[in-house]
């Protein structure tokens, strides 16, 4: 598999962990051994109230980038990032795909005002235009944006909280997941199935503790096969990055699938990432 | 934000049943080039909404674009470097988007559209 792009570790200078300041952070913080890699990605706009690329984000960039050639020859026309942050992992899939010619439209939506600019800035330094709209989910999008998107990502906020801190102003709305870090994810679902296009597929980071396979069960009732593109673990925690696509796919069906009625998290949990590696680089 | 965009965007503030589309007011604008996709535009087509595509530009002193449009213009050359400029060449990026129900104004501001409700809408 070719990469146009630099798989070198992310120049990205990580921030000090305040305590209390960022749940997620510490929780997706892994052992240095495992090295990230992303696509040259440079923070340009740094706020404290703006989620920076941590493990999850370089995770679902480093599924983006497996998946790298599928992508190609899905030849999407519109891609859209739901909490897009301080911009990262939108402005590597847009400069992965390395569309020169606009073939491709990219939207990012965010909750946070200093997060939309941040993805704003982001994009530009990296010489691709990403639409950004502040919004709640898609929520002003959808009507139109209905069947129309050929990928969605998704760093949800999924680390566990009490219900009160979801969608608080600020960063806290970055990770605040509440019952099981489920809240957000549970509202993103049913938005994404109606935003996808027939050839539609969905990247999303999951948590352990959010059941993944529950989800992947949720995801099939609707009609939806999945695979794990990535996984990463800790001693405590590991991290899923899951793609979704609609069943009727006749391109996808070379793929392996995700059974999903079989799908237990105990299966996820022994799924090694040395399959995955082998199986997809 | 770019026309495709207001293109797309509609209010969901609770209880309007015609929150599109959103009226334009431009205070300030850009124009970026980008390189004409005949394939995207051709695509993209079908989902566009003419009426406010037309209107939005018109706003902004674009007059380019014919009244009404159907899929036989895309073999027009002039049609389609209309068409892209309006969709994709604009970058609004200060104004604001007006609720065609309620008149609430969502504002655009460094390229951004605020479509985020207080809690009262929600």
């Amino acid at each position: 598999m070719e990469h146009n792009i630099e798989l070198e570790s992310v120049s990205i200078s990580m921030p000090s962990i305040r305590a209390g300041e960022s749940e997620k952070r510490i929780m997706s913080k892994l052992p240095s051994k495992i090295t990230s890699r992303g696509a040259q990605i440079h923070l340009v706009s740094r706020h404290p109230e703006v989620y920076e690329p941590c493990d999850d984000s370089f995770a679902l960039v480093d599924a983006l980038l497996a998946d790298r050639t599928n992508l190609l020859e899905h030849k999407p026309m519109l891609c859209l990032e739901i909490g897009c942050g301080c911009g990262y992992i939108i402005t590597s899939l847009a400069t992965m795909l390395g569309d020169e010619t606009n073939t491709i439209q990219y939207f990012a939506t965010d909750i946070n005002p200093h997060a939309a600019e941040a993805t704003c800035k982001t994009s530009e330094a990296h010489g691709v235009h990403v639409e950004v709209v502040l919004t709640d989910i898609t929520s002003s999008l959808g009507k139109r944006l209905s069947r129309m998107v050929d990928v969605v990502v998704v760093n949800p906020p999924y680390v566990p909280t009490p219900e009160e801190e979801v969608g608080c102003e600020g960063i806290t709305a970055s990770w605040a997941g509440g019952e099981n870090g489920r809240s957000v994810i549970d509202r993103i679902l049913p938005v994404v199935d109606e935003l996808l296009s027939e050839k539609g597929w969905l990247y999303m980071v999951t948590l352990t503790a959010n059941k993944p396979s529950q989800i992947c069960r949720l995801m099939g009732e609707r009609g939806y096969a999945s695979r794990i593109v990535v996984q990463r673990s800790t001693e405590e925690e590991s991290l899923h990055v899951i793609k979704f696509w609609r069943e009727v796919d006749e391109a996808m069906k070379g793929q392996s699938r995700t059974a999903t009625q079989t799908a237990s998290d105990s299966w996820f949990l022994q799924f090694s990432r040395s399959t995955f590696w082998r199986r997809n680089n | 934000m770019r026309l495709l965009t207001h293109n797309m965007l509609s209010s969901n503030i609770k209880g309007v049943t015609n929150g599109y589309p959103l009226r334009l007011e431009a205070e300030k604008w850009s124009v970026k080039e980008v390189d004409l996709n005949r394939d995207f535009l051709t695509n993209i087509f079908p989902r566009i909404e003419w009426k406010p595509l037309v209107e939005s530009a018109r706003s902004l002193g674009l007059s380019s674009l014919p009244d009404d449009a159907d899929p036989s213009m895309l073999n027009s050359d002039d049609f389609l470097k209309g068409f892209h400029h309006a969709l994709l060449e604009i970058h609004v990026e200060e104004g604001a988007l007006i609720c065609p129900e309620t008149g609430r104004r969502f504002p655009i501001n460094k390229g951004i559209p605020n479509m985020l409700l207080h809690e009262d809408e929600v």
